[in-house]
Formats: C-alpha cells, structure tokens, sequence
C-alpha cells in the first residue's frame, strides 16, 4: 500500500489526540481548580489547627476535647442532638404529607400539594426571621393570643433548641418529603395487591412490603438532613443558641481565636466529609426503585362527611402554616419602622421601602453588590460545571470517583467552615490567588460563592448529559462535525435546559448567601443578606423584610422557570 | 464507491477480547453484512470502521487511504444508528442538513440536497417537523436521509430496523435495498437478524465470540456452513453427532443410532472436514430438505419414527419426531395433505443430497 502524504500527518496528529494520557490534560485544569480553592484551603485550616508558634503540637485538640473547659464538647454534643431530633422531626413531617398527598384524595388537596414545597422559597436568614416575628417572644401568634384570652404573659413563645428545631423542621421537612413522595410514586400498586391477595393485612404491607421500600429513600434523606443540620447556623444565630459547633467557629473567628476556629472547622469538617462519602456509599448501594414506571397511582378518597371536615380544617390550617411567613415579611416589609412595639400588628403602613429599594443609593448599594457578586460566581460555576460534567459523563480517566467527591465536597462542607478554610488560606499572598491577599477584597464572596455552589451547576448538567443517548454525539461526528462544532451545536444546545436551571439556581443562592457572608464580607462590598441582618438589628424591619421579599420573589421566579424548562425537555 | 479494507483487525477493551483477527477487503459497491448474536463483535468492528473505536491491532484502508487512526468526522462515512440518534433540538431539515452545513455547503446548495434526500426516502414536506411528532418509521428514514444526503464513501448501518415493527420492517428492508442499488454505495450492514442479512446482502460475514465463522453468500452460508454455529444460526437445522461407518465410492455412510444409519455425499463436506471410516463426524440436514418416504421408494435414507410435535403454520406443516433416539425436525409445504398429530407414526426420507459434513 502506498503511503500518501496527508496520511502520515493525520496519524501524527491523532497520535497526540488519542494517546491515551491527552484526556488527562483535559481535566488538568479542573483538578487544578479544586486543588486551589477547596483542597488547599481545606489543607491550610488543618495546619493552622495543628500549628502552635511554628511547631506541630495537638495542643489545640486536646483543649477541643478538654474536660474542664466543656464549652466545645458541648457545642459538638448540642450540634449532634439537635440534628437527630431535626431528622426525626422532619422525617415525620415529611414523610406524613407525602402519604397523605400521594396517597389520599380530600378536600384541599391540590392546593397543599403546591404549597408544600413552599418552605424552599425562603433563604435560611429571612426564613428564621420570620419565624421570630411570628412565634417569637414578642411575636405576632403569642401576642394575639395573649390579648385573646386576657393573659398575664405570652402563652408560648418560640426560643432556645425548640425554635432551632422547629425551623429546622419546616425548613428541611421538604428532602423528605421530595424523596419520600417520589419513591411513593414509584411504588408499584400491584405489589401491595399481590401482598392483600396472598392474605397480608395492612399492618403487616406497611411492615413487610412498603416499608422496606421506602427506606432508600429515607436513609438517603436522613443523611442529607443531619449535614444540613450540623451546618445550619442562621437558626441557632437568631435564636442565640452559642454551644453550637458553626455559632463557636463563629466566635471564636470573631474572638480573634483563629487556632481554635480552625480545630473546630476541621472536626466538623471531617464530620461532614465522613457523611458525604457514607451517602455516595449507600446511594450506589440503592437499586429497587423505579422497576416498573408510568404507574399510576391510585389515590384513596376520603368519603365520610366527619373525614372531610376534618380533612379540609387541617388543610386550611396547613396552608396557613406554610403561607404564613411569606404574608408576614410582606406585611412588616409594608410598616413604618419604628412604629411597630407592642402591638399585635404594626399600626403603620407604607410602600416607602419598596420606593426605597431602588431609588436610594444606600439600599440600594447591597442589592447592586450581592448581584454583582453573585453573577461573577456563577460565570465561573457555569465553565467550570459545564467542562466537569461533560468530563464526568462522557470521558475515561483514572480519578474519576476523585474528582466526583472533590466536587461534591464543597457542598457537603457547612458555610461557615467553607469561609474559615479560605481566611486560612488567602489572607496571605498565593499562587492560586496571582500574589494578591484575597480578605478583605472584592473578590472573596465571589470565591465563596463560587465554591460553596460549585455542585449547583454540575449536577443538574450531568443529570440531562446522562439523559442524553452518546450516539447523538457519535452521529454528529459521523457526519463530520469536530468536537468542538459538535460540542456547540449538539451537546451544548440538549444540555442547555440543565445547564440553565443549575446557573440561575446558583445565581438566586449567591444572591441569598449568608452563612460564610457573615464571616468574610468587606463594608465596601456588603451583600444583601448581611445588610438585612444589620438593618434588623438596627431595627430597620421594614426595610429588612422588603429585601426579603425582593429574595424570595427572585427564587419563586428562578423555580418557575426551571421548572418549566426542565419540565420541557423531558417531554422531548 | 469504495473498497473497504480490513487488514487483520483486533480489539481489546482493557482484559476483554472485543474482536480477534478480523481480515476481509469488501468490494466496491458491495453490500456487505456483519452477522451474528448480540456480543459478536459486530458492533464493534462496525465502530472501527466508523472511527469511534481505534483498533488495538491491525489497519483499516478505505480505497487506498490508511484511516486506522483518522477521528471519525474526517471519514465521510454515512451512519444510522440503531436508535437513530436524531438531534432532538432541530427540525427534519436542520437533521438532514448538519452534515452538508459543517462541510460548509451553500445555503442555496444545501436547500437543494435536503430537499433531494427527503424525496429520496418519501418524506417531502416534513421538513419543518420536530423529530419528537414523527413515527419510528419516519424517523428512520430521516436518519437514512441524513446519513446519505453527504454522499458518504461508505453507508454503515448498525441494525436500522430494529426498531420497527415486523411489517414496516419488511417495507424499509426493500426501501434501503432500493436505495443501495439506485446509488451504488458501498454498505455495512449491521443485523442478528438472518433473515435480513440473507436477504439483503451481496455476502455475509458471520461472527461469534468476537471471532469471524464464515464470509461468503447467503448461499453458500445457507447451503454450505463451516461449522454448527453457522449451521444452526443460519435458518434451522437438524445437528446430529454420528460415526462413519465406512466409505463407498463417493458416498459415505453414517451410523447415528443403533438402526440409524445414513447416506450422504462425501463432496458434501465443508472444507476441513476430512471424511475416514470409524471417524466422529456432525451432520446438518436442513428441515425442509426432509421429505414424507412414499411407498415403493428404494428403503435408502428412510427412518422410522413417531410425531413429538405437530405445529400446521398455514405456509407450512412442521414436525418433531422421535427417530430411534434422535430428534429429528421436518418442513413440509403445505399441499393439503394430512397433517399428523402427536404420536402418530411418520416415514420420512432424506435425500443424500441434503446431508453436509461438517466434520
């Protein structure tokens, strides 16, 4: 055979491109990325916790563990304790309404099912806030009811580890529900038929057939629910709840007391990361769900008249439940402040916070600053989640679980110890920071942001590049499409509603971030969330709880659209 | 039209044998099948050639250009893919129209062809259609049009129909021979389908285990297997295990069973199947080859035996009988005889002609 020229050029140049070490030196760059801002940081708390003047000493464990000073070991046992409790009352809560909307027909029904998922609208800090206007000491619910019955003193009030638990439980209630109800809705019917005609009672399916089936999902939720818990800070913040691990990493930064904030941040870290990797774990594990799919479920209608009074009073009571801390932050967003002391409800009203939002420099400042910050973060999430999940979908190298585990890590890590990890690492000159000491700039939010949602864009883009059959892109190549032309106008466009729905929700989160905010933001640049924290304690809460508002119209409008576009593309 | 040559191709996937040693040049033109159960090889083979996979070992030349390690979009080979692998976010004209629009084709040009192909596979006025408001079939052809509107060297095509059902099966089987013919492109043709293979095809490459059985025309597959893979995964066929018994002239005889012995023709025998007395050899006798023994033919090749199981399929009558401990499958065409039922007692002859040694 003869050897004609562009032959050997080709093979030359596909001896570069398919040699099997060049996948490498495309996903260099994204190891490089983690390395720097989430394993280097991580690296650098670790050694601040272990370093005492220049020599390594466990100095500083043995005074975490230290029996005489408990304050820590208290934080740490409180931190644990009221995750469980949050597990369990969520997974009750949760877990109830998902039965009950799945499963039941009644009066009500189709509203409550909506509303369910309401508590995901509100940001962590607006959320509590609300809370405490409410249930609180001098909230709205306890004062009225004082008034009411002509008592003394307020008849309840929500404070200390029970308001921590019960907005833990209406915050977090929804990953059970979410998970419980899609595994309900996968449950196939026939099989508790086939269990009733082989002579099972109720009791006995729920034990033998429905529970076993369900517990995927709830072992999975549970997980989620606990790391969430033992990051949760805004809570235990508002509710003055010190001896928690995040508020004691919070003093002790603001203390001065780096080293400590430093063991603290590296226990619950190591907390953290043994929980995410036993979920990765038990998640490969789960297989049985979903065998058989476009079941359809049949819902049990409650009939007798007593059942649908009783169904429709606790309906109405469930909707007002959920709508409640919306209507309030509207309503005392609507209030003169400063009028508002010991009134059930604030005598005055205006729509001057609204104007004031947009029109006056200084509130409005906050709000330019948070979207500023935000969209720089979520520029990088987009690159990098997007060049992450086509890595992780489509090519083979060796790291993968690696990779998956770095990116899921900053995730997994709280809020808190995601910004004590960075002060540890960029309040010096670096490489990865090009020279220039990062605290106290404009570009640390965005940094964090930009870690703390770096998951965000990459699950929900691999999720529709899974979705995606590979011989879409095969056909493309076929036809004589380069990587790169069928990377733009076949992969990138069936991607597009994935990537679209990651990229706003990281964008809305940045927006709403408050947790690692706190601890790193500069007055130059003060972002929304901290700004609403400050105006409250000033007793702004007019103010407050428009920018609350503002919030979480942003969200309601970022879900609705991702789900209408997520919604879209599975009808494909 | 374009030869397409495979010069002693493997294919390891990590410790895994993909393919072993796959050797063929098919002609210019030709219609050529790759053959064989899910796992084969096929697919993989076809892969290469497609430039998605690179061989571990080995050269693919097309004409006389070294593609062994050529990406696939620098191939110009035309592909369907056994799901269609249509872009769900553009029009049937936007599909057809990909291929010309990256060989940067003009606009004017690239209206004309689309419009050409869509009336190549009868699918005028669709152009405008979303992929998701088309039938299986139709997305089918689009996928044909949009694999032959680039007028590719080589049509490759990874078992298209599939995914039809039986009767448009049959419609697009003639629709894709038609086209074949009428363009004169050399095809690769992917199926585990006999039927399909023995009808379409010019020849047939048969695989298993990721290793090549046998090349060559339906006939000579069907008539002439190399071995009882071959011959029982080409239509049906009776496998018997005998011993042979002694040599006469240019026949052979064949003991199976006490009481069961057989004639056949030595010629009759695949290539390396050397025929001695007292040597182990398998038969295949092909189902419709038996014929009912009628009274007063020469008691040659007549066995003896009981109906098992009696099947009328309308075309034809089938039966499974018990012959002095073998099983023995029979086809009759249908003439309006008496079909027998299970138990009864049926003389069945067969021909000398229809017995192939496989050794």
């Amino acid at each position: 055979m003869m050897i004609s020229k562009p032959r050997t050029s080709i093979s030359k140049r596909g001896s570069i491109i398919h040699s099997p070490y060049f996948v490498y030196v495309l996903i260099a760059p994204l190891f490089l990325v983690l390395l720097a801002y989430v394993v280097y940081p991580l690296f650098q708390t670790f050694i601040q916790s272990i370093q005492v003047e220049d020599h390594v000493s466990l100095q500083n464990y043995s005074r975490f563990f230290s029996l005489e000073h408990t304050a820590n070991l208290e934080a740490l046992w409180t931190s644990i304790y009221i995750s469980i409790l949050s597990v369990i009352t969520c997974a009750i809560v949760g877990v109830a309404m998902a039965f009950l909307l799945e499963r039941y027909e009644f009066p009500g029904r189709k509203i409550l099912a909506v509303l369910v998922l309401v508590p995901m609208a509100l940001p962590p800090l607006v959320g509590v806030l609300s809370f405490t206007f409410l249930y609180g000491e001098s909230g709205i619910i306890p004062r009225a009811l004082k008034e009411l019955l002509h008592l003394d003193q307020v008849p309840f009030s929500l404070k200390g580890i029970w308001g921590v638990l019960v907005v833990h439980t209406f915050t977090m209630y929804t990953y059970f529900y979410m998970t419980a109800s899609s595994a309900i809705r996968g449950l196939d019917p026939s099989l508790e038929e086939a269990a009733a005609s082989l002579g099972a009672g109720r009791l006995y399916i729920w034990r033998r057939i429905i529970l076993p089936m369900l517990t995927p999902a709830l072992v999975a939720s549970s997980l989620l629910v606990f790391m969430i818990a033992m990051a949760s800070y805004t809570a235990p913040l508002i509710f003055g709840i010190e001896r928690t691990m995040t508020m004691q990493i919070y003093l002790s930064r603001t203390n001065g007391n780096l080293d400590m904030a430093a063991v603290q941040s590296t226990i619950l870290s190591v907390v953290s990361i043994l929980f995410l990797l036993v979920m990765r774990w038990y998640q490969g594990l789960r297989n049985y769900q979903n065998m058989s799919k476009g079941i359809s479920v049949h819902r049990t209608e409650v009939k007798s008249a007593l059942g649908k009074y009783v169904a429709m009073f606790l309906s109405i009571i469930g909707v007002i439940v959920l709508l409640l801390p919306i209507f309030v932050l509207l309503l005392i967003s609507l209030s003169t402040d400063g009028t508002w002391t010991t009134q059930i409800l604030p005598p005055e009203y205006t729509l001057k916070h609204y104007v004031k939002l947009f029109t006056d420099s200084k509130t409005w400042r906050p709000i330019a600053n948070s979207f500023k910050m935000s969209f720089v973060a979520t520029i990088g999430n987009v690159i990098f989640g997007v060049a992450a999940a086509y890595a992780m979908v489509r090519l083979k190298f060796k790291g993968k679980t690696l990779l998956d585990v770095l990116i899921m890590l900053p995730w997994a890590l709280p809020g808190t110890v995601v910004a004590v990890n960075l002060i540890a690492a960029f309040s010096e000159p670096t490489v990865f920071s090009f020279n220039q000491v990062l605290i106290g700039s404009f570009w640390i939010l965005p940094l964090a942001y930009f870690v703390r949602h770096l998951p965000l864009v990459f699950r929900s883009t691999s999720a529709t590049l899974i979705q995606m059959d590979a011989s879409v892109e095969e056909a493309a190549r076929n036809l004589g499409a380069s990587w790169w032309y069928s990377f733009r106008r076949v992969v990138f466009p069936m991607a597009l509603s994935g990537i679209l729905a990651g990229t706003l929700l990281a964008f809305v989160q940045g927006i709403g971030e408050f947790v690692s905010s706190i601890l790193l933001f500069t007055a130059k640049s003060t972002p929304l969330s901290v700004e609403i924290f400050q105006r409250m304690y000033s007793f702004e809460f007019g103010t407050a709880c428009a920018y609350g508002v503002l919030q979480i119209t942003l969200i309601i409008i970022v879900l609705f659209i991702s789900r209408k576009i997520t919604g879209d593309s599975t009808a494909v | 039209m374009i030869e397409v040559m495979l010069d002693h191709v493997s294919k390891q996937f990590g410790d895994v044998k993909g393919v072993t040693d796959v050797n063929i040049r098919i002609q210019p033109g030709e219609f050529f099948t790759f053959l064989g159960p899910s796992g084969c090889g096929k697919t993989t083979t076809l892969r290469m050639i497609a430039g998605f996979y690179y061989p571990s070992e080995g050269r693919i030349v097309f004409g006389n250009q070294d593609v062994t390690t050529l990406p696939p979009n620098k191939r110009n080979t035309g592909m369907v893919f056994q799901n269609y692998a249509l872009f769900p976010h553009m029009t049937v004209f936007e599909n057809i129209a990909f291929g010309l629009q990256v060989r940067k084709v003009p606009k004017s040009e690239i209206v004309q062809r689309v419009e050409r192909a869509q009336k190549q596979v009868h699918l005028e006025g669709y152009g405008s259609r979303r992929i998701d408001q088309l039938s299986g079939g139709q997305q089918q052809r689009v996928a044909l049009a949009r694999a032959l509107v680039i007028e590719p060297q080589i049509l490759l095509l990874d078992e298209p129909l599939s995914n039809l059902d039986a009767k448009l099966r049959e419609e697009t089987r003639i629709e894709i021979k038609r086209l074949q013919l009428e363009l004169g492109i050399t095809t690769i043709y992917v199926t585990h389908d006999q039927a399909e293979a023995m009808a379409m095809s010019d020849r047939i490459m048969v695989m298993q285990g990721g290793v090549v059985q046998q090349i060559g025309s339906p006939e000579e597959i069907y008539n002439r297997p190399v071995n009882p893979f071959v011959a029982s995964f080409i239509g049906e066929s009776n496998l018997w295990e005998g011993t042979v018994e002694r040599i006469e002239g240019n026949e052979a005889i064949v003991r199976f069973a006490p009481g069961l012995s057989l004639r056949g023709l030595i010629a009759n025998a695949s290539p390396d199947c050397k025929l001695e007395a007292g040597k182990n050899v398998s038969v295949s006798i092909r189902p419709e080859s038996v014929r009912e023994a009628l009274p007063g033919e020469p008691k040659d090749n007549v066995v003896n035996g009981n109906v098992v199981i009696s099947e009328f399929t309308g075309v034809s009558v089938n039966y499974v009988s018990q012959v002095a401990g073998q099983q023995l499958k029979a086809m009759f065409v249908n003439q309006g005889h008496r079909v027998r039922g299970r138990g009864e007692e049926i003389s069945l002859f067969i021909p000398k002609e229809s017995i192939y040694f496989l050794g």
